[in-house]
This record gives C-alpha cells, structure tokens and sequence, in this order.
C-alpha cells in the first residue's frame, strides 16, 4: 500500500481521521464532509462509555446465571435448570461433548469477555501489558465474538416453542433467558463503544520516537 | 489580506486531504492507493482490510441483498421444525419461536423478533434502496448517506445467522429426546448463513462512501 511519506497517524498530522468513510479530515472540523458522521480524533468518553455498559454487563450476568435459564416439564418430574445446572446434569448422564460446548458457548466466553475487555480498558489507562497489535487481535475477537452469544437466547426460544407436546414434555424459557439477553446487548455496547484507535496511542510517548505532534503539524503545512 | 489567504488554504487541504485515507482501527494515514478489482489494501500496522473493490459487487451485492430478504419473509411463513414424540407432534414457525417468551419475558419476544426479522429486513432494503441508483449511475437517492450510516450501523444487530447456528444447537439438545423434523424454513436460514457472510466479503464500504460522495 502506497504510504504518505513515512507512516504517521492522522493524529500526528493534526488530522481526524471519519471512523465511518476513512476520509481524513481538517483537525478542527467536527463532521465528515463525504459521509456526515460527526468526527472526533479519539472517543474522549471511550473508557467511560466501556466501564458504564461493562458494569450493566457484568450485573446482568449474574442474574442470568443464578435464575433458571429452562423449565422443563415431563411425565414424571418439574425441573428448572441453571446454565450451568443444565451443563453439568447433561454431563452427568454422559452427554460429555454436548456440556463441555455449552460451558465454553455460555460460560467461559461470556466471562473471558468481561475479562478482556477490562484488561483492554484498564491497558489504555494505566499502561498496557501487551504489544499493540496483540491487544488488537484480542479487540477484534471480543468485538467479533459479542453477538453470538446470543445463540442461548435464541436456543431457548427455539426449544420452548418447539417442546410443546402437551402433558408429555414441554419446555419454557425462564428469567435468566432475559437477564442474560441484556448481558450480552450490554456487553456488545461496551466493546462498540471502545474506541480502538486508544490501543496504538499508549505506546507512541513512552517509546519517544518522531517528533511532538505540534511541530509535526508544522512539517506538513511546510510541505 | 492575511484573512483571505487563511481562508484559501483550509479550502486546498481539504481537497488534498478528501486524497488521504485513515485507518478507522490504528489512525494510520495512507494516500488511497489504486486497487484493482481482486485486491485489497490492507493497513500495515492493524491489518485492517481497508479498501476491497470488486467489478460488478454493487449488482451481486443486490441479487444477494435480495435472496436474503425473499428467504426471511418465506422462513416467517412456511413452517420451520416439527418434533414427533410419544406419538404426540408439535410444529413451530419462526413467529412461534419469536414468541416463545411469554409474561415478563414478553419484552423478550420483541427483541428476538427484531433481531432475526426486522433489523435485517430492513438493513437489506437501506442496502438496496443505497445501492440501486449508484449501479444504474443514476445520482444517490435522497439521504442516500443517511441510509447507508443506519444500514452499517445496525449490522452488529442484524442476528439472523446467528439465529440458524442457534437452531443447529437446539437440534442437538433435542436429537436424543424427540424426532425432529425441518421444514422448508429451516433449509432457507440454513443457505441465509452462507449468503449473509458472502455479502459481508462483496461489501466495499469505502468503495459506497466514495461513489455515495460524487
């Protein structure tokens, strides 16, 4: 890729780069002049918009964890499973490959995204632990990964309106299928509202290579 | 006078700068390179895939946009799983499933309903209402940016290949417990996965900003 004389972010250009078009625009201007989005060189509420979701997040997590996620009801017997509850009864009756993916999908996914996320938030804050582009990758994964956790949510739906047979089974969603839908919207909002760009700034004053961005700027109106 | 010369300025720069590209991920500045079609220019520091052009996406891009939207209405009325079991037979539509949730999960229901019907019918009718003057070189439709803005921005919200994957799972769960039987439903979310990830690829986003500008 053709690069503007050596590589410089737009930020030590005096530039703004539009987050929606990529267009680079004037350091001052507040929208894209091709697409309209308001333009802002970094989010100055990015880690206070992550933090405020991550929390909701994280308290809706808990509900959804504690409260039955199924009710089940068959011939013999009532029964209200847990996401875990349900996991571990499956593994108990030797369904050992269907609990371990339902404990990864709906445990270990969940949680290790609350984790990274705030490990992403705490690096920008008070110095990162991890190369740049590996804190990237792992953005990238829980930015990718949020929807799909959705799948429980639906799972429910899905096995609750298909179960219905009368006296003989029939299954209904509990309240955590609530709790944890919000989880997973909020934890969504929390990785959306990170603002990636924070991840590449960290490094740059520590390493004290290239110029202060002022006088930077005036290298590129000297051009 | 000094004041005219600082208005001329602003004015050429922003002209050179409508030349640059910045990496929406990393802030790195690029001059927009000449991609052909088949290539991509992607960001040295973040790997971002920054520009992806291909001939004729708009055109596939609605034939895709399309199919989709032809297989959500037919998925919501053709029947989608049945069960048999103990002689006793139960069949759910999409519309069922989206129900399911009944009481104080009700608020439920109408998420589930917008996430694997509404919002991506109606992102792929913003897409298609975007798309269809630039192919036909006609100038952009009224708030053809707009449009566009809300189409991205409800993609992360648009779940309909998550809700087929969710389906496979259930089948799973229930493999052991009942017969289950699919409905033409469930073949069309099936082939949605696929072609909702196809779109993803064809799609250009700096390629539509660029013809939405001129």
């Amino acid at each position: 890729m053709e690069i503007a004389g050596e590589l410089r972010t737009a930020r030590e250009m005096g530039l703004v780069g539009c987050t929606q078009c990529m267009r680079a625009v004037a350091g001052d201007a507040t929208r894209c002049p091709r697409c309209g989005a308001r333009v802002q060189s970094r989010d100055p509420v990015s880690l206070q918009k992550v933090w405020a979701w991550w929390l909701m997040g994280l308290g809706f997590y808990i509900p959804a964890n504690i409260y039955p996620m199924l009710e089940t009801r068959t011939l013999v017997h009532t029964q209200s499973n847990t996401i875990v509850g349900g996991a571990v009864e499956l593994a108990q009756h030797g369904n050992w490959g269907v609990a371990i993916i339902i404990l990864i999908a709906s445990v270990l996914i969940p949680v290790a995204k609350f984790v990274l996320l705030a490990g992403l938030a705490i690096g920008v804050r008070f110095g990162p632990a991890a190369p740049e582009r590996q804190r990237y990758v792992v953005y990238e994964i829980v930015e990718y990964i949020g929807r799909w956790s959705m799948i429980d949510v639906f799972v429910v739906a899905i096995l609750s309106s298909l179960v219905q047979l009368q006296a003989l089974a029939s299954i209904t969603p509990g309240r955590a299928s609530l709790f944890f839908a919000l989880s997973v919207i909020f934890t969504m909002l929390s990785a959306q509202g990170f603002d990636s760009r924070l991840l590449w700034d960290a490094r740059s004053p520590r390493r004290g290579a290239g110029p202060a961005p002022a006088s930077e700027r005036n290298l590129l109106r000297g051009e | 006078m000094t004041e005219t010369g600082a208005s001329t300025t602003p004015t050429r720069e922003q002209d050179a700068l409508g030349d640059l590209i910045v990496c929406p991920s990393c802030d790195l500045v690029y001059t927009v390179p000449d991609v052909g079609p088949r290539e991509r220019a992607v960001c040295l520091r973040c790997r971002r895939v920054l520009i992806a052009p291909r001939r004729k996406a708009g055109k596939q891009l609605i034939a895709l946009a399309l199919t989709v939207l032809i297989l959500i209405v037919a998925a919501s009325i053709f029947p989608f799983l049945a069960i048999d079991a103990g002689g006793l037979h139960h069949k759910a539509s999409i519309l069922d499933t989206a129900l399911a949730f009944h009481g104080m999960l009700s608020v439920l229901s109408v998420a589930v309903l917008f996430f694997i019907v509404v919002i991506p019918m109606l992102r792929l009718c913003l897409l298609i209402y975007v798309l269809v003057p630039l192919i036909r070189d006609r100038p952009p439709a009224p708030l053809s940016r707009e449009a566009f803005a809300l189409s991205e921005a409800l993609v992360p919200w648009s779940m309909a290949e998550i809700f087929a994957i969710g389906c496979a799972v259930a089948l799973v769960k229930l493999s052991d417990l009942a017969d289950v039987v699919y409905g033409p439903a469930a073949w069309m979310f099936a082939v949605l996965v696929v072609l909702v990830v196809a779109t993803d690829r064809l799609m250009c986003r700096y390629s539509i900003w660029k013809s939405l500008e001129s």
